[in-house]
């Protein structure tokens, strides 16, 4: 015990005579953690969120019975499966608007409600009385009450005008939903007579299969399946995944790169413990436990910072998780144990992995051999043949990835491949760059500008390799959002034809609304529309009711199109299909779609596709006049308008005055579009500050080799000072080299961000999403990353050269006496 | 014991009587894919207790491998090597550091100390590791080494000599009954040599270890009790 405090105190002291070995590789540790701890807090805040979710309304925690056909079924097959000896609870659910909050209006029925339906029995029997005799309670979680009113016991109404239950906190409860009793929420939701699923208990006994009492109108859904809202956020996460693991990466390149110098500078160390009587086994143990000491400081400190980014991003990962999917994430961030123990073994596992390499040579370290201060970078040569067959093999293995797999996580394993084969094949390419050049050189000091930057390249190519990977998923993903954004702008305009959009709180308003409009000369169209929500396939989709008018014929973003595809529509027998609901489908143009609605079962010719960026669900657009016919419960209270610019204002303003319509009632177009890009570039936000997080991590990466090999380099240089170079000159000429390593680095990254961001477009957005942007190249954009590259390459440089131009002739001279 | 300065014929030396140090008909081969060389073919030699011994011969006569093998830091072909009472041919490679750590003081041309450690720590490291730290023990060879103000300085900060006489103080700390020094003055010059040499072999007589040191300098083999010159692998 004894003897391995001793040993490691020895070997302990060589981190505390290299305090910059020691940062470099705390900060290769903390970085990976940190990144990767902090996405992963992120997704699991948004996960526990969507427990929170599920479990009010028994989610994914109990079966349930859903409408096979619509959203919503008859009251009556409850009726029917509980005679039956079907142990099922009735539940309803919408949407309803207060003070201008969008929440989610949950009715249930407590005395038939599931024991193990989750936090609904949180009522307790005690206030199961309250809870259904008038005027009732309305159940929200204790944020929803804080943001409503503030107070249990505040009866608010609904922005239609409809009057909840007086509040009650109930902290089991999600935000933004509110709990009420079944035949309230029928009420509210205009839903009379009409559910949304049951949830399925306990049965004994046998009881009559479900399609002898419902026929084919409910379909069963098993318990523990995953939620709609966990399978449209699945993306998402992994995105936010797979960045988290970039991150993790690049910053294991630095532990490697960190461990590899540090371990063979200690070589010597390690001969004469052997030679003073530590075993091998002893030694192996405590160089061990050396690792996970600071694995453990690190990984702790990493999972502050990974809190820190965590807490900082979250905002706009809940509105962008809100705005794409409507999924309310909990703005305070709660973590498990759970969270620190994955976070510190990731740390632990991704430095033993790092170090591997180092751990085994000195497993089998001869304790007579000579010492070799840099056999490390030496190896790091005789590894280049084999890197360049591994790269080789893996762009291959993406070949065939891309040509063979269809589903997201083949797209992942493409970008991955892509990645790694790049990263690997860098050093390859550049010794072959810095050999061309080497070759045609003549001049002595050229040459050996040329000949000392390919000797430099193995110690330099680990954090090159990690600022090739920084940069190309930076253009990646950077040409991704621009494209996105360019393609975005022209959709929003197709997409949001009308210049105003009206949705009246009853029909009687919308007769009142439209007669009133049709009396007004600036208003040059009223187009009714509607939007219902049906399932096809198992997948839910929207069906928008358009009239057959200019603004959408000359504007609606059709992606392909028949010939007479506008006219297919205004008969009724034709369909517009969104991109994603398209490919989900595996239908083309011309094909039929069936479509089941409350008036019965339709077939439709697909007449054409359209761009739906974004939207998670499938979508589907019709004749209003054919909608109208095919959802008759629907209220027709939606319009959009044909305004001359100047006249939309004081048309607002007059019809706000007379019909008293809020935000979310009535909107002009440059307000939605800017509510939509609102959304667009908070979705990003979270992916562009991972971004810089890595590019960051790589500049550090780039920074802490210029660092270390600046010392094991003194050598090199010293005789050329002794020669006669200034050490003026000496700088010049290293700043020259990795300027030069640096740039070749950078112009190579952007053919290969390029190339993965056709990867994220092409591949991994279709396979996510189902739909496919226009790949666009912006060059302004390449041009300033390819600037900030050489700007991170230029700082993480700094600090050498002036150790270098500042080091006392003294030093040189020892140097050049003594390690040579 | 011998008194080398009388000049007595190296093969006329008497052996003690428990000697620290048997060897018997130790042999040692190289193989590469090309050749098999035989470093030492069959060598006999005895140390006793505080006895220095000076082992002497060409460059590549096998002194070196000598030194490793009965350092336990190889291992022989054949023959035998006995430390005090242990066989250290037979032991497997954790015991063999076992030895190394409580019997035997190594001392390296390149002086292999540790460049993190302050000289006071490397003088302490082995003894420390060994269980065997004795405090009056190393102020007394801080003394004798002429280390005192050295103390807190870190072995890059340090001359040849002194890095050489910190690298003797760590070998004697655990008072081991064999010093091993292969070639310890390769780097110094004369009068350092002569400094070093000296200050080795008082602290030989003082602990009573016995003491076996690769030399090319007949000079400072003349100062060590024998001779035993390294031949062809065998002691001529």
């Amino acid at each position: 015990m004894k003897q391995g405090y001793w040993i490691l105190a020895v070997l302990l002291s060589h981190w505390r005579r290299h305090p910059l070995q020691l940062t470099t590789l705390m900060v290769g540790l903390i970085s990976a953690t940190a990144l990767w701890s902090g996405v992963e807090a992120l997704n699991e805040q948004a996960r526990a969120s969507y427990d929170r979710a599920a479990a009010v309304f028994g989610g994914s925690r109990t079966a349930m019975l859903v409408g096979q056909r619509s959203s919503t079924f008859s009251q009556q097959l409850f009726v029917d499966l509980r005679r039956a000896g079907w142990q099922v609870s009735p539940v309803v659910e919408g949407r309803v608007r207060v003070q201008g909050r969008p929440l989610r209006l949950l009715g249930i029925e407590p005395v038939t409600f599931p024991a193990q339906a989750g936090s609904i029995p949180a009522i307790g029997a005690s206030d199961l009385k309250s809870f259904i005799t008038p005027p009732g309670e309305a159940l929200v979680a204790p944020e929803t009450l804080i943001a409503l009113a503030g107070t249990e016991g505040a009866v608010l109404r609904t922005d239609d005008g409809a009057t909840l239950p007086p509040l009650k906190a109930r902290p089991q409860l999600a935000p933004g939903v509110v709990v009420v009793d079944i035949g309230l929420a029928q009420s509210i939701l205009h839903l009379q007579g009409r559910l949304s699923r049951l949830l399925v208990g306990d049965t004994r006994g046998q009881l009559p299969p479900l399609e002898t009492v419902a026929g084919d109108m409910l379909r069963h859904v098993a318990a523990d399946a995953e939620t709609d809202l966990e399978r449209l956020t699945d993306s998402f996460h992994l995105n936010l995944s797979a960045f988290g693991l970039l991150s993790f990466l690049v910053g294991l390149f630095i532990v490697y790169s960190a461990v590899g110098l540090a371990f063979e500078q200690r070589m010597p160390m390690f001969r004469t413990l052997r030679a003073c009587g530590v075993s091998s086994r002893k030694l192996n143990g405590v160089l061990l436990i050396e690792l996970l000491v600071l694995a453990t400081a690190g990984g702790l400190i990493g999972l502050v910072c990974g809190y820190l980014i965590a807490a900082a991003l979250l905002p706009n990962v809940a509105v962008s998780l809100q705005g794409l999917y409507g999924a309310r994430v909990s703005g305070a961030l709660a973590l498990r144990p759970e969270w620190w123990i994955a976070g510190l073994a990731m740390s632990a596992g991704g430095t033993l992995a790092a170090s591997a390499t180092s751990l085994l040579k000195v497993i089998r370290l001869p304790v007579l051999a000579a010492a070799q201060p840099y056999a490390w970078q030496q190896s790091q040569r005789r590894w280049l043949g084999w890197q360049g067959v591994t790269a080789a093999a893996m762009l291959v293995a993406a070949i065939i990835v891309l040509i063979v797999g269809a589903s997201l996580i083949s797209g992942f394993a493409l970008l991955a491949l892509l990645l790694l084969g790049a990263a690997l094949a860098l050093p390859v390419l550049l010794a072959f760059v810095l050999r061309i050049g080497e070759r045609n050189s003549r001049q002595p000091l050229v040459l050996w500008f040329w000949a000392d930057s390919r000797q430099q390249l193995p110690g330099l190519s680990l954090a090159l390799m990690a600022l090739l990977l920084a940069l190309a998923v930076n253009v990646g993903v950077g040409t991704m959002v621009e494209s996105f954004n360019k393609t975005f702008t022209a959709w929003l305009d197709g997409r949001l034809a009308a210049d105003v959009y009206v949705n009246a709180v009853s029909d009687a308003q919308a007769r009142d609304i439209e007669a009133s409009l049709r009396a007004r000369p600036e208003v040059t169209a009223v187009l009714r529309s509607g939007r219902a929500e049906i399932e096809i396939g198992g997948w839910p989709v929207e069906v928008l009711g358009l009239a057959d008018h200019a603004t959408y014929r000359d504007r609606w973003p059709l992606l392909e199109s028949l010939p007479n595809a506008w006219a297919d529509v205004r008969s009724g027998g034709g369909v517009l299909v969104s991109e994603q609901l398209a490919r989900r489908l595996k239908r083309r143009l011309g094909d039929r779609l069936d479509v089941s609605t409350p008036a019965g079962d339709r077939s439709l010719r697909i007449a054409a596709i359209y761009a739906d960026y974004g939207n998670p669900k499938g979508q589907i657009a019709v004749n209003i006049d054919a909608f109208t016919v095919r959802f008759p419960d629907l209220p027709r209270t939606r319009f959009g308008l044909r305004v001359p610019p100047g006249k939309i204002g004081p048309l607002i303003d007059d019809m706000r005055e007379a019909f008293h319509l809020d935000e979310s009632r009535l909107s002009d177009q440059s307000t939605l579009k800017m509510e939509s890009k609102a959304i667009f570039n908070r979705t990003f936000a979270v992916t562009a500050a991972l971004n810089t997080f890595t590019l960051g991590v790589a500049g550090v990466a780039l920074l802490t080799s210029l660092l270390t090999l600046s010392h094991s380099r003194l050598p090199q240089l010293a005789p050329l000072w002794a020669l006669g170079v200034t050490r003026r000159q000496l700088a010049g000429i290293e700043f020259l080299k990795t300027t030069f390593i640096a740039f070749i680095t950078a112009m190579l990254a952007l053919p290969l961000g390029l190339l993965v961001a056709w990867c994220l477009i092409a591949v991994v957005n279709v396979r996510a999403f189902g739909w496919r942007l226009p790949f666009h190249v912006f060059p302004l954009h390449l041009a300033e990353l390819l600037g900030v590259a050489m700007l991170a390459s230029l700082l993480a440089m700094l600090i050498p050269l002036v150790r270098l131009m500042r080091m006392p002739p003294a030093a040189l001279i020892r140097i050049f006496a003594n390690e040579r | 014991m011998v008194d080398m300065s009388s000049g007595m014929d190296e093969a006329a030396m008497h052996i003690p009587q428990a000697p620290m140090l048997a060897i018997q008909n130790l042999t040692k081969t190289y193989r590469s894919m090309q050749e098999q060389i035989a470093v030492l073919r069959g060598v006999s030699v005895q140390v006793g207790a505080g006895e220095s011994v000076a082992l002497t011969g060409e460059s590549g006569s096998g002194k070196s491998t000598l030194l490793h093998l009965i350092a336990g830091l190889d291992e022989a072909d054949g023959g035998s090597i006995r430390i005090v009472d242990t066989e250290v041919t037979a032991l497997a490679d954790r015991d063999r550091a076992a030895i190394r750590r409580d019997r035997i003081g190594l001392v390296f041309q390149q002086f292999n100390l540790i460049p993190s450690l302050t000289v006071a720590d490397n003088l302490a490291f082995q003894s420390r590791i060994a269980a065997r730290h004795d405090s009056h023990w190393q102020s007394e060879l801080v003394d004798r080494l002429g280390l005192g103000d050295l103390l807190k300085r870190y072995p890059e900060q340090l001359s040849g000599g002194q890095q050489q006489r910190v690298a003797i103080g760590r070998a004697l700390a655990v008072r081991p009954p064999l010093l091993l020094a292969d070639e310890p003055t390769g780097n110094l010059d004369e009068a350092t040599a002569d400094d070093v040499t000296d200050i080795a072999l008082d602290l030989v007589k003082r602990t009573g270890c016995a003491f076996l040191m690769a030399t090319h300098s007949t000079r400072l083999a003349a100062k060590l009790d024998r001779k035993v010159r390294l031949s062809a692998g065998l002691i001529s």
